[in-house]
């Protein structure tokens, strides 16, 4: 079957007035139907550059991206993309916030709209619908930003640090909801994160990046145990803390040469 | 039994709770009170003050006049009616200014947000006339649009225009680029980008340059008949000036503060009608 997501020697340079900086240099991945993969590896190793450039928002310099098999152009619908906060709209209720991207693609319609209000109720957000987001607390903000994501349907989901400016409590709540969520839909979902043992207890695999410039240092498969529990509980299954502890001495041997 | 115990110290927590609320109220509104007291004492030994300096020879009668006299010139030409025309006029200049130059900075704002390339090169020329006293114009536009109307509303235009630009403009750049990231993740226009982010997003600091707009306006219309005008309240100004009726000049500036206060408050009513929902 084809990946979702294929890249094939994405180099990427930002370009300012006193010079070109590499972020990322001729990475090669595949990301197949159903898989959740967590992209790690400390700042400045591209994380965020890449999935900008899956997501369509940037254009590699070299390279090409193939989403479904179709090479990237720009944003599309067919890719969901989740901030680091919430950045609902202020002036706009929350039932208005999580119709947002459907009003943009101009797929708004009775049918898509209850949908949507379903997948809000889906989230605990019943009766919330027409509060403004200043009076919703962050872990819910960040649930209405879920659903806004979610509810023009994309195959692909992009998470870019979405759990990280959370309480820790609400934190391994949200994991627990968005694994569960993504799984019964059977979306494929690309994770960036800083934290390794969120990037476990959530994803099928694990991709360690390292910097100077972004290159993918090592991939590691999350076993099947750790894997199929719920993110909470993925946390105390046998193997768990040796994973956690193999990629950490990755990162210092990386974070050494470098 | 234990129970009542209970609901009695609920009661009397609720008492408590309501007593503290009522001499809190009681506390605030004695304040506003004494704000209200003592600001209208404030005008009124003002007028009084006013009033005898002038009766008792402290100042000169002929520069100041005094309160009762500028009101009786203010009453007699309402009832005259001499004063509607002058009033209209001015009202009329200032408001078509203060909407027309609200609107095209505005408009001119959008068009430099859309093409950064035409922000980067007219950015010198905005600064530069943004500096210049615009009044000096003056004479350029009465020479290109003739001693009337049409000139002091283009005096006008030329103070309001270019700093609503610069103050719209600032107010889209400074969006948060994450909300405009969250709708181009969702493969947004440029046009769908500037009405559903950078328009309501800006759209507290569009309203309130219209309060700086409303006292720019009125400055560009009584310079605007300084210079050229034939009625208007500036003109009775220039005219009680020229002839030496100092009483006329009072009571236009006093007819002045007053309907531009009256312009200002709609203006804050307006933008508490429209932004209410935030």
């Amino acid at each position: 079957m084809l990946p979702v997501v294929q890249l094939k020697g994405v180099t990427h340079a930002y370009l300012g007035d006193r010079e070109a900086s590499l972020a990322v240099e001729d990475l090669n991945l595949n990301v197949e139907q159903g898989e959740f993969v967590s992209l790690v590896g400390p700042s400045g190793c591209g994380k965020t550059t890449l999935l900008s450039i899956i997501a369509g928002l940037l254009q590699p310099s070299q390279g090409e991206v193939f989403v479904n098999g179709e090479p990237i152009m720009g944003p599309s619908p067919e890719v969901g993309y989740m901030l680091q906060q919430d950045y609902l709209f202020p002036w706009r209720s929350i039932l208005d916030n999580a119709i947002l991207g459907l009003e943009l693609t101009g797929n708004l319609n009775e049918e898509s709209k209850k949908r949507t209000l379903e997948l809000l109720q889906e989230m605990g957000l019943e009766g919330k619908e027409h509060a403004l987001p200043t009076q919703l607390s962050g872990g819910m903000r960040q649930r209405v930003a879920l659903v806004r994501t979610l509810a023009t349907n994309p195959g692909l989901l992009l998470l870019d640090e979405p759990f990280s400016a959370l309480d820790y409590q609400i934190k391994l709540q949200l994991e627990d909801l968005v694994s569960e969520t993504l799984r019964s839909r059977g979306t494929t979902a690309i994770l960036v994160t800083h934290d390794l043992s969120e990037a476990i207890a959530v994803s099928s695999s694990v991709i360690l990046l390292q910097r100077n410039p972004g290159k993918i240092r090592k991939v590691f498969s999350v076993p099947e145990q750790i894997r199929s529990a719920p993110p909470l509980f993925a946390r105390d299954q046998p193997g768990f803390s040796e994973l956690f502890h193999e990629i950490w001495k990755e990162m210092e041997i990386a974070g050494r040469e470098s | 039994m234990k129970h009542t115990e209970q609901s009695g110290l609920l009661a009397s927590r609720e008492q408590w709770l309501q007593q503290l609320h009522g001499d809190y109220k009681k506390t605030k509104h004695r304040w506003r009170n004494q704000v209200i007291v003592v600001r209208s004492s404030l005008l009124l030994l003002f007028f009084v003050l006013w009033e005898a300096g002038a009766r008792m020879g402290w100042i000169d009668e002929l520069l100041f006049s005094y309160p009762t006299k500028i009101f009786r010139q203010i009453w007699g030409d309402m009832v005259s009616g001499s004063l509607w025309p002058h009033l209209g006029m001015t009202v009329g200049e200032t408001a078509v200014g203060f909407v027309l130059g609200t609107l095209l900075g505005t408009l001119l704002a959008v068009i430099i947000w859309w093409s950064p390339f035409l922000s980067a090169v007219l950015d010198p020329y905005m600064v530069v006339f943004n500096s210049m006293p615009k009044v000096a114009l003056g004479p350029i536009f009465i020479v290109m649009f003739g001693a009337g109307f049409t000139a002091i509303v283009v005096t006008t235009l030329s103070i309001t225009v270019i700093i609503t630009t610069l103050v719209v403009y600032n107010s889209f750049c400074s969006v948060d680029p994450n909300l405009v990231k969250v709708v181009r993740s969702f493969g947004a226009s440029r046009v769908q980008v500037f009405f559903k982010v950078i328009l309501p997003a800006s759209f507290p600091t569009v309203v309130s340059t219209l309060k700086v707009n409303v006292g720019m306006s009125w400055v560009g219309v009584i310079v605007g008949e300084f210079l050229v005008a034939k009625s208007g309240l500036g003109y009775l100004i220039i005219y009680g000036f020229q002839v030496f009726n100092f009483t006329l000049v009072m009571s236009s500036l006093l007819i002045i503060a007053a309907v531009a206060t009256a312009m200002y408050q709609l203006v804050v009513y307006l933008e508490k009608r429209l932004l209410s929902r935030r």
